[in-house]
């Protein structure tokens, strides 16, 4: 990496503070299944009444990056404009077998791997060109994985606002404060994508942190 | 004698070591079935390479990816993130058919390694 490079990413998160954009490039991110794209279109259910993409039960059903420009939220007189960033999930492995348990062909999970493979390179290409990122986690799983690890290692080195979003607490084992041990130095929202619960707090975060 | 190879590398070597060249070190001795351990680690940007390059390597049938076990990196404050050097903590990586994390905070990690591929 050259100097200038290197010294740019250093002093990122200062040059970010003096300089607030109008417009917002924010990312989605986390692990396969986390509930990236149920989020993502809550979010603009709720603010355009549109959707972003179609979700499973079956990882990496997102295997390209998705973006939608021009979302504005509004909540309690502030409000922000983001153009979001819908990443495929995260991982260190793709294992076409894993597939196939849902029933797919070989040929079919094969295909699936290959595109899974693509996508994680994609997502992790979009890391330089955010301003800021919503790092969901799936709150009944353990949060300390080497990618959940990666990406907030990521973020922090790049200087990007950060916020964590803990996802699924309508299930019943979910535990957000298991997150909020794990990355102290971050704010958690715990929420659930699906049923829309905590939602609001989730708006007044985003426009407080990414506004 | 059978087993599974470990390589420790000091901080020392990482040191001398270029980025990419640790990063393809790591996944050639990983490919071929060794479990390396880092003395240093490796910065989020280094991970992040290690990954993409990992998901170009995967073949579908003999390598399907690699397991990382490290640590979160400590909040380094303000002059932190100035004269920081980013380095990481102590990383183990091998296969991810070989090597698995059982359990894993910010301050202990256990993990297995099996011996059949």
């Amino acid at each position: 990496m050259s100097v200038i490079v290197k010294i740019k990413k250093k002093f990122s998160f200062l040059f970010k503070w003096f300089t607030k954009k109008d417009r917002m490039k924010i990312g989605i991110y986390g692990p396969p299944n986390a509930g990236k794209t149920t989020l993502a279109n809550r979010i603009l259910r709720d603010w355009t009444g549109d959707i972003m993409g179609s979700v499973s039960d079956v990882p990496h059903e997102t295997r390209r990056a998705r973006l939608r420009e021009g979302v504005k939220i509004e909540v309690d007189g502030k409000s922000v404009m983001l153009d979001i960033v819908d990443t495929p999930g995260l991982a260190t492995k793709i294992d076409f077998h894993e597939f196939m348990k849902f029933g797919m062909s070989e040929e079919e999970a094969k295909r699936r791997a290959k595109e899974a493979t693509e996508g994680v390179i994609e997502a992790i290409k979009w890391l330089d060109d955010l301003d800021g990122v919503l790092m969901v986690m799936d709150a009944t799983e353990d949060p300390y994985t080497q990618v959940n690890v990666t990406i907030v290692g990521n973020i922090e080195a790049r200087g990007l606002p950060l916020l964590i979003v803990a996802n699924k607490i309508d299930l019943p084992n979910a535990s957000p404060a298991r997150i909020r041990a794990a990355f102290p130095q971050h704010p958690v929202v715990p929420i659930s994508a699906l049923k829309g619960l905590n939602i609001d707090t989730l708006y007044r975060e985003i426009a407080e942190r990414f506004g | 004698m059978e087993g599974v190879q470990l390589n420790l590398i000091s901080k020392d070597r990482l040191d001398k070591m270029a980025s990419m060249e640790k990063i393809r070190m790591i996944l050639e001795e990983v490919k071929r079935g060794k479990i390396v351990v880092l003395e240093s680690g490796l910065t989020p940007e280094e991970e992040a390479k290690l990954i993409e390059l990992t998901m170009l390597e995967i073949d579908h049938d003999k390598f399907v990816g690699i397991e990382v076990e490290s640590y979160p990196q400590k909040s380094k404050g303000f002059f932190g993130k100035i004269f920081g050097s980013g380095g990481g903590r102590l990383t183990v990586i091998g296969p991810a058919n070989r090597l698995k994390t059982l359990q894993k905070s910010d301050e202990f990690i256990e993990a297995l390694v099996s011996l059949g591929r």
